[in-house]
């Protein structure tokens, strides 16, 4: 656990602070993502944590520890470090530059190299990649090799500063789900700094939104931030668009579900016309038990008694409770009538409509 | 001119003219020897500053100027007020007046060049490598001095090729080496000795160019030479293909 306590930066030649007093915990295991604005001090509280800045007042304790009663360098031996630029050395090849803290921790050379062929595995670097210089790097490999050597001597807290800044957004959308993989795998204690709410969003399992001077204006995970922004503040800041961010933070599976326009075999043409006109729709799906039949439009019922006996359509798409409200929205809209089913494997769980989503949007 | 140059010809395979004291052997190890004195003392009191002030990327501007003062006073100036000096303090005559000329050339390029090779390292670097644990001394020797080395050995090079050309005036102050031959032939006229001289002193300085760049190529990694920054910059456009 991270703990900064009434923590005050003020930097020599200036007279506002750019931290001031913060008071954050950082609990182990958790993604924090630090963002907010130039000037809003989420760098300097970073470098902080080790000590790469030094607080003017406050306190920052890892696990109970005031990181001030430890020499600088022995703390960030223990700390995993990635910065925007990256940093590779250019004069050691991807094998050394990962290799750098543990042979800092004087780690003998068997181990070292075990740890090495283990982390280019981890962070999807080819063996072949160990043998070259960073110069011969595509951007993305850099950068898995910068998270490689932070990791290189296991630290349980990983601190990164704009890590993603540097790249394109497709190699930054791959980067970042990588991240969250081995975040999954590895359980440890990141600290995240990005101007990008939506990386923020994105990554963090808890955001902290800072305003110009290191003033914490909200602290709390990405789902509540914008279902509830704490002030006008964090509410601009995230966007007016907060609402379809947070589709993507909801599953199916955590909502409600609706019936649908469904009725059993053996219903009456006049009754499945009804249950069309409840949901406006031009087609009624059939379900047996839990078991969906399939499909058929309006049009096709013209002189028949019951529904039976009708060519059934297949759902083509099919949602799964695992699926955000993001991807149930893209799905109702293709949908000519607003409406997407929701399928656990074969068994038929409900309905959801563009309505009920924007009923979870303006919430 | 054709007469000449067999006489010049002629005059290198005489192998009077080589062996000896006064021979061409002897010659050229007096003017290595001062040379490389005064080069190696240069960048012992140079360096040493120079990397510290870079690595605190402070207060080199106004050393920088300090050291250029140096430059600003002509090798045959320094020789010629180090000399009476040098006799009253019974150091003799040609030496030391000689080696505070050669030192004070060769220092100038030596500091300048190694301050801003070590504080133009890329921050990104410094920063990364302060930020994984390694201590100061550890990233000035393990990240700064490795990653300047091209600059820094090039700046050695260029002061050690300016030293030996300029090592010649040392024939003036009565100390030996390869201006000899160019001072003695102007005494007795003898143009032939004067030319071999100066082919002398250019084909030792040639010599030491060419023995610094295979230095170079041996050791410097060329890696080191490229900044990632610039890299990184080339490289983001190209990443999608990688990635």
């Amino acid at each position: 656990m991270i703990e900064l306590t009434e923590v005050t930066k003020r930097f020599r030649g200036t007279r506002a602070p750019a931290v001031d007093h913060l008071t954050l915990t950082i609990t182990d295991g958790e993604v924090v993502v630090l963002v907010g604005p130039s000037g809003c001090g989420k760098t300097t509280t970073l470098k902080m944590i080790n000590r790469l800045i030094e607080p003017t007042s406050g306190t920052i304790s890892i696990d109970g520890v005031d990181v001030t009663g430890l020499e600088p360098h022995e703390l960030r031996r223990g700390i995993g470090y990635v910065i925007q630029q990256i940093g590779l050395f250019p004069h050691r090849t991807v094998r050394e530059n990962i290799a750098t803290v543990p042979r800092l921790l004087g780690w003998e050379q068997a181990r070292v190299e075990r740890r090495v062929r283990e982390l280019a595995e981890i962070t999807d670097l080819g063996a072949d990649m160990l043998d070259r210089y960073p110069s011969e790097l595509s951007g993305g490999q850099r950068q898995r090799v910068g998270v490689a050597r932070a990791l290189a001597a296991d630290p349980p807290i990983l601190l990164m500063d704009e890590p993603f800044g540097a790249v394109d957004p497709i190699v930054r959308a791959k980067l970042q789900d990588e991240l969250l993989e081995l975040q999954r795998r590895l359980h440890k204690t990141i600290v995240l700094v990005t101007h990008d709410i939506d990386e923020a969003i994105r990554l963090g399992d808890r955001v902290a939104i800072l305003s110009v001077g290191g003033h914490l204006e909200q602290y709390a995970p990405p789902e509540e931030l914008l279902r509830a922004p704490a002030n006008d503040f964090v509410a601009d800041f995230l966007g007016s668009d907060r609402g379809i961010k947070r589709l993507s933070l909801i599953r199916i599976a955590d909502i409600d579900l609706e019936p649908g326009p469904v009725v059993p075999p053996g219903t009456d043409v006049e009754r499945a016309r009804a249950v069309m006109a409840e949901y406006d729709t031009d087609w009624v799906a059939v379900v047996e038990g839990d078991r969906m039949l399939g499909w058929v439009t309006d049009d096709r019922l013209d002189g028949r008694s019951t529904i039976d006996g009708v060519d059934l359509e297949p759902f083509l798409t099919r949602l799964t409770p695992d699926d955000t409200l993001e991807e149930a929205l893209d799905a109702a809209i293709s949908s000519h009538t607003a409406i997407a089913a929701v399928f656990d494997d074969e068994r038929f769980l409900g309905m959801i409509t563009v309505e009920r989503i924007s009923r979870e949007i303006v919430r | 001119m054709i007469d000449f140059l067999g006489d010049v010809v002629a005059w290198f395979l005489d192998p009077a003219h080589w062996l000896g004291s006064g021979g061409i052997l002897g010659r050229t190890w007096e003017h290595v020897q001062i040379s490389a004195f005064s080069t190696v003392a240069a960048a012992l009191v140079a360096l040493p500053p120079a990397i510290w002030m870079g690595h605190r990327r402070r207060g080199g501007i106004v050393a920088v100027a300090v050291v250029n003062i140096g430059r600003a006073i002509p090798s045959f100036a320094i020789i010629a007020l180090a000399l009476p000096i040098s006799i009253r303090l019974g150091l003799g005559l040609g030496f030391w007046p000689t080696f505070l000329a050669l030192f004070a050339l060769a220092l100038p390029p030596m500091f300048t060049n190694t301050y801003t090779g070590i504080a133009e390292v890329d921050p990104a670097l410094v920063e990364a490598a302060r930020g994984m644990g390694m201590t100061e001394s550890q990233i000035t020797t393990r990240v700064e001095i490795p990653v300047a080395a091209p600059v820094i050995v090039t700046a050695i090079r260029v002061s050690a090729v300016q030293v030996v050309a300029t090592a010649t005036l040392a024939a003036l102050v009565a100390w030996g080496g390869l201006g000899r031959f160019i001072i003695d032939g102007f005494a007795i006229q003898d143009n032939v000795m004067v030319f071999a001289g100066g082919l002398l002193v250019a084909g030792l300085a040639i010599a030491t160019e060419l023995g610094f760049a295979a230095f170079e190529r041996r050791f410097v990694p060329s890696t080191a030479s490229r900044s990632t920054s610039e890299d990184l910059l080339a490289d983001v456009t190209v990443a999608p293909q990688h990635g």
